[in-house]
């Protein structure tokens, strides 16, 4: 159940931006998910292959990039992935704070095309996560 | 086959955000704070409340979250505390098209405190805003003291944490220390209330930072 809603949300998002550039098809959706957003990415995709049937997005690609969090440390100012239990800085033992890195959930592109049609009808899996650690 | 790249950058909680700052306006005017109570199931949400509820000199409301039953309506109608059920019938969390639609059926008061008693559940519920003017986050005792690392946007989101229960800290392996290390960590400022909805502990502290909320918020 988690999932189900906010997928329904990228559909109508993905359809809305691509209706507003007169395209009939969105091709490609590249979305954004930050590990503390909690949503996970393969529930999105399982989500998505049911939900986006008969709309503009059914067939298109989902592309997810994963972002993991990072803490900075208060004393020093180092960005770094946290171990579990502990916020203690690798640097200086500061202890880190919150940062938004990791919180991301957005749409951040999508392709469209004019085609009515779904233009691939290759039968290839054309989900993909791309795993992100920023540095 | 020729496609085109469009630029969103749109976060998916938009819509959630726009309804939330709806409800959180009209809260304002209406002169009532209202607070997002979020905790994980048996954490002592309804009781925390029921308990404060009659501190705070002020006409109280709830709108109640749960996935199934109105056993904490009933609870809380029981008490005097007026009660609005929502059943999710299955969804993890309360977002801001429900609790809108829970504002616009029931009677909430004006000049003073609205609780929504979020679904039990310590993930989610930190992900949405509902319009709420503070986030009350409610832990306990019995929960172990490794939660703020374990949750930790449920401790970052939070303006008050309430750790609950607190009568049974000398009968549990519960170390202070290491929980205050990750809740400050994570959280510089939140207040953090020992309560215990057994015999009123706290109750007292909760509700006067309430009524300073609600002051220093102008609401």
């Amino acid at each position: 159940m988690h999932e189900y809603p906010i997928t329904l949300e990228i559909i109508r998002i993905a359809e809305e931006a691509a209706r507003g550039q007169g395209a009939e098809r969105v091709e490609k959706i590249a979305l954004v998910i930050g590990d503390l957003s909690g949503y996970v990415g393969e529930s999105v995709h399982m989500y998505f292959d049911e939900i986006s049937k008969g709309t503009a997005c059914e067939g298109c690609e989902l592309e997810i990039t994963r972002i993991r969090p990072k803490v900075k440390c208060r004393n020093c100012g180092h960005m770094f992935e946290r171990k579990p239990f502990s916020f203690e800085c690798p640097l200086c033992g500061g202890t880190a704070m919150p940062t938004k890195i990791g919180s991301e959930f957005y749409i951040d592109h999508i392709e469209v095309s004019k085609y009515k049609e779904m233009g691939h009808g290759d039968g290839k899996d054309r989900r993909q996560t791309v795993d992100i650690r920023q540095e | 086959m020729e496609t085109e790249r469009i630029d969103v950058k749109q976060s998916i909680y938009d819509r959630n955000d726009e309804i939330a700052h709806g409800v959180n306006r009209e809260m304002t005017l209406r002169g009532s704070l209202m607070i997002n109570v979020m905790g994980a199931p048996g954490a002592g949400k309804t009781s925390t409340i029921r308990m404060i509820a009659g501190r705070i000199g002020l006409p109280c409301a709830v709108i109640e979250g749960d996935i199934e039953s109105d056993i904490d309506t009933q609870t809380l109608n029981a008490a005097g505390i007026s009660t609005y059920q929502i059943n999710t019938h299955g969804a993890c969390h309360l977002d801001a098209p429900t609790v809108r639609g829970a504002v616009n059926a029931f009677g909430l008061p004006e000049g003073g405190v609205v609780f929504i008693e979020n679904i039990g559940n310590l993930v989610c519920p930190a992900e949405f805003t509902i319009g709420e003017h503070a986030k009350m986050l409610i832990v306990t005792a019995t929960d172990g003291s490794d939660k703020p690392y374990k949750y930790p946007l449920a401790f970052e989101k939070a303006d008050i944490i309430v750790l609950n229960k607190a009568d049974l800290l000398p009968y549990v392996d519960f170390d202070e220390s290491f929980f205050m290390a990750g809740v400050r960590a994570l959280n510089a400022s939140a207040p953090v209330v020992k309560t215990s909805a057994r015999n009123g502990e706290g109750a007292d502290e909760i509700a006067k930072w309430i009524i300073e909320k609600k002051m220093s918020l102008g609401v």
